[in-house]
């Protein structure tokens, strides 16, 4: 949290001040020392890709859109694995097998994240039946004064 | 019956996630790592010291042996090095060092020779990962990180953070004593 934070607010700063440009990153849709993929599919796939991965070094940026030099190499992995021709399974099977399911933001539905994934609607259904419960009681009520 | 189980349950059911979340000892940062019990990622680097010659695991087949991932740039590697000096005049395991160029700066070769020979050297070799690949093989994200390897190659054990004289004592040791008496 604190990590993510952290370089949330040096981006900010970094771009109030004008200085993004300064520093050798570019953006991750621009050049880089690799420069932008040639292709505008893989460009495409590229993006996407980007954003669903993790920048393990702050934890809540994607490496799309993190500044981090692990994120920079992590993109270029990326970049050389699609015009490799390798699938996005194959590119995020390479990521998970290094840096476990955590490296995704959308993990795949499995039965160690049946709980992230069920949480929210296990919560409504829980919501919901108290409310249910609660307004029948309620009705039942006499209604007294 | 049910309307004093049901919050009694619930309650309970709070405590031990909160005794689990709010554990004083647990790192929320440290992930599990997915090589533990996974061959070594295999690597073939420059030697730090001497450029000609290579460093390779593959000569380590057979033999238990330490990793560590560090970088001159790494404020806590600083840290761990006296640790791994304490540790390396053991003659336990072979350690072999990792140096991981985060910014692919031709200069950081310089830097960790001068490192090493001004703080001494605990690595029986050294290998210089200018491009960052065996870190992300490895799954390195934050330097300094320790593994232990068994005899067929097998990762068995994943430290993050500086390495300390307890670490290795409560950790390494005993793993290590039992990878080299099991089969």
């Amino acid at each position: 949290m604190m990590r993510g934070l952290h370089c949330g607010l040096l981006a900010l700063a970094l771009t109030l001040a004008g200085l993004c440009n300064a520093f050798a990153e570019p953006p991750a849709t621009g050049l880089d020392a690799h420069g932008q993929l040639q292709d505008p599919v893989l460009q495409a796939r590229f993006e996407r890709i980007a954003k669903e991965l993790r920048c393990l070094q702050c934890q809540n940026e994607t490496i799309a859109d993190s500044n981090a030099d692990l994120a920079r190499d992590l993109r270029r992995q990326v970049r050389e694995m699609l015009v490799a021709g390798s699938s996005d399974d194959a590119i995020f099977k390479f990521m998970t097998d290094r840096y476990g399911e955590f490296v995704r933001f959308a993990p795949p539905l499995s039965a160690k994240t049946a709980l992230i994934w069920g949480a929210p609607f296990f919560m409504l259904l829980l919501g919901g039946l108290i409310i249910y419960r609660v307004v029948r009681q309620r009705s039942r009520m006499p209604i007294d004064e | 019956m049910w309307k004093f189980l049901l919050p009694f349950a619930a309650f309970v059911a709070l405590v031990v996630l909160f005794a689990f979340g709010l554990n004083p000892n647990r790192d929320i940062h440290a992930l599990p790592s997915p090589l533990i019990g996974k061959a070594a990622p295999p690597f073939a680097l420059t030697d730090v010291l001497d450029p000609t010659r290579t460093v390779s695991n593959a000569t380590l087949m057979g033999q238990v042996y330490v990793v560590n991932v560090w970088g001159t740039w790494c404020v806590e590697c600083r840290v761990e090095h006296e640790e791994l000096l304490a540790i390396s005049r053991q003659h336990v395991v072979p350690m072999i060092g990792i140096d991981w160029s985060v910014d692919h700066g031709p200069d950081e070769r310089e830097k960790a020779k001068e490192w090493l020979a001004r703080l001494g050297n605990p690595y029986n070799q050294v290998a210089f990962d200018q491009e960052g690949r065996t870190a992300i093989d490895f799954g390195v994200y934050a330097a300094p990180e320790t593994f232990l390897v068994d005899r067929h190659g097998n990762v068995i054990f994943k430290f993050i953070s500086g390495m300390t004289q307890e670490v290795w004592e409560k950790e390494f040791l005993p793993r290590i004593a039992a990878a080299e008496k099991g089969a």
